[in-house]
């Protein structure tokens, strides 16, 4: 109930952070997204679920230029996407992305992984970006592994490290692309607790996640999505008692059940 | 333990061929001196070898990875050129690609050019098709995350290259260079045939003057056989602390 009034304050005031509107890819026959449109508001936290193969992955990437898309227009934080590398730099800067396979970079430590984006890109110098640095690890609670290599840490570890190197970026939007499909199930709590901590924080963020106790906890809107569609959209509440749609409620039927 | 096994490799040849009656050592022999001169005149060959090499194998690592990225590129010219210049370039044998940049590229272009840079050239040009090929290959081999990662942290294309993809690549390919570096260390021998005063072209001068090439060219055997023992040793040690680097 609070949060309900909490969102609808935000959304009084609140802006879009990031509008879609009508997009659609194809990877050669296979239609991944067909006009598919979604508003983000800013601090808004919307989850994104859906059966493999429905898009959810693909619509995510599209907003940071991971992929192409081939129709539609894209906007985020007010710079509209273009495959220019101007454009994409513009909102990359903005739009912080955390990948299901980590994707640290394994020639460097925990700390030359945070810093590197911030010393070239943002132009810190190397001492405040250290000091960056720290302070993200701390808020992740791993700041006794920064001169460690990722290999040395363990799954869950090494997560919450790819969060934190997105943060030093210092994004208004945080992207989740199945974080926690790839860990064993004792790590998995680590990483949705950091995930939790920062949509307290205020930052808007899209989850990709079949985590759907978090999304109960964390989500403003819910996205269920089915052969490349938004199939529904609704507020968790409602999302999980009483689904639209048949696809939705079959699907929340198969995930819930165990 | 390399050097043991070297020393005894040495002994065991000078132990064979000293009980043949064909064999004279007195030549190079370094307790007298006429012979310690002939092996002094011999290993003075060294500097120019090892110079000619190890610059033509900088200058081809520049020219591989230059021509390795464009095939990398999504534009459809680039990778052709990448192509026609790896196909035109390996199809040139290095003794000729050396003679006619020493003969024919003075005539052509009106500049004068000297043995040492002649050999570089050619050397160098010739290898770079091969180090692009495996520049390539590496490059290839960085997973695609990599680079997602490269550009969720909006780097821009040359830091990505230079900061995540090439350290990665260059620790993958290190052994393929490192047979690079032996094979040119051995096909600066060549340049040899346009008078350059390295360890074959010495060999062959004091052949003129001795008559005694079995010896001699057993000399020269020998010291190319150390140095690329010596090379190989240090690329492996290369290999492991960049690797321990990685492990931490």
């Amino acid at each position: 109930m609070v949060k309900t009034s909490f969102c609808a304050m935000l959304n009084l005031s609140a802006k879009a952070m990031i509008k879609v509107e009508n997009i659609s890819k194809t990877f050669g026959d296979f239609h991944a997204l067909k006009n598919v449109s979604l508003e983000v508001l800013t601090g808004e936290k919307v989850v994104v679920c859906g059966p493999s193969g429905s898009g959810k992955s693909t619509l995510i990437r599209c907003i940071n230029g991971l992929e192409r898309h081939d129709e539609g227009l894209i906007e985020v934080a007010d710079n509209r996407l273009t495959h220019t590398s101007s454009s994409l730099r513009a909102v990359r800067s903005s739009v912080g992305m955390v990948f299901q396979q980590f994707n640290l970079f394994p020639h460097l430590t925990v700390k030359q992984n945070l810093t590197l984006g911030p010393v070239r890109t943002r132009k810190l110098s190397q001492p405040d970006a250290d000091k960056l640095a720290m302070a993200y690890l701390e808020r992740v609670r791993i700041p006794e592994q920064a001169d460690k290599f990722p290999r040395q840490l363990s799954g869950g570890q090494q997560q919450r490290v790819a969060i934190a190197r997105s943060l030093c970026m210092e994004p208004q939007i945080m992207l989740f692309d199945e974080p926690t499909s790839a860990l064993d199930p004792e790590m998995i709590n680590e990483v949705l607790d950091v995930m939790s901590e920062l949509a307290g924080s205020g930052m808007t963020m899209i989850c990709v996640t079949h985590e759907m106790g978090f999304a109960k906890r964390v989500a403003d809107t819910m996205v269920f999505m089915d052969h490349g569609e938004i199939v529904e959209k609704a507020p968790p509440e409602q999302f999980f008692s009483n689904p639209g749609t048949e696809r939705c409620r079959d699907f929340l039927s198969k995930i819930l059940a165990h | 333990m390399t050097f043991c096994r070297l020393a005894g490799l040495c002994c065991l040849t000078l132990l064979l061929t000293g009980c043949s009656g064909n064999w004279g050592w007195y030549v190079v022999d370094p307790t007298v001196p006429a012979g310690w001169n002939n092996l002094k005149f011999l290993l003075s060959g060294l500097y120019y070898t090892l110079l000619l090499s190890f610059t033509a194998i900088v200058i081809s690592i520049v020219i591989g990875l230059a021509v390795a990225l464009p095939a990398l590129s999504a534009n459809r010219a680039l990778r052709r050129f990448n192509r026609v210049y790896v196909e035109l370039v390996r199809a040139v044998p290095i003794l000729v690609l050396i003679l006619w940049v020493y003969y024919g590229l003075p005539q052509m272009t009106g500049l004068s050019i000297t043995v040492f840079w002649a050999g570089v050239i050619a050397l160098a040009l010739s290898d770079s098709a091969f180090e692009a090929e495996i520049f390539r290959a590496g490059i290839q081999s960085i997973d695609k995350g990599q680079y997602e990662a490269a550009h969720s942290i909006s780097l821009s294309y040359t830091d990505m290259m230079m900061y995540v993809i090439l350290p990665q690549a260059v620790r993958r390919i290190l052994p393929a260079l490192g047979n690079q570096l032996v094979y040119m260390l051995k096909m600066s021998s060549l340049v040899s045939v346009i008078g350059m005063q390295e360890l074959t072209r010495k060999a062959n001068e004091l052949v003129v003057v001795e008559y005694r090439p079995l010896e001699i060219y057993t000399v020269l055997v020998l010291e190319y056989l150390v140095l690329i023992l010596i090379v190989s040793a240090g690329v492996r040690w290369l290999e492991r602390k960049l690797q321990s680097d990685q492990r931490g």
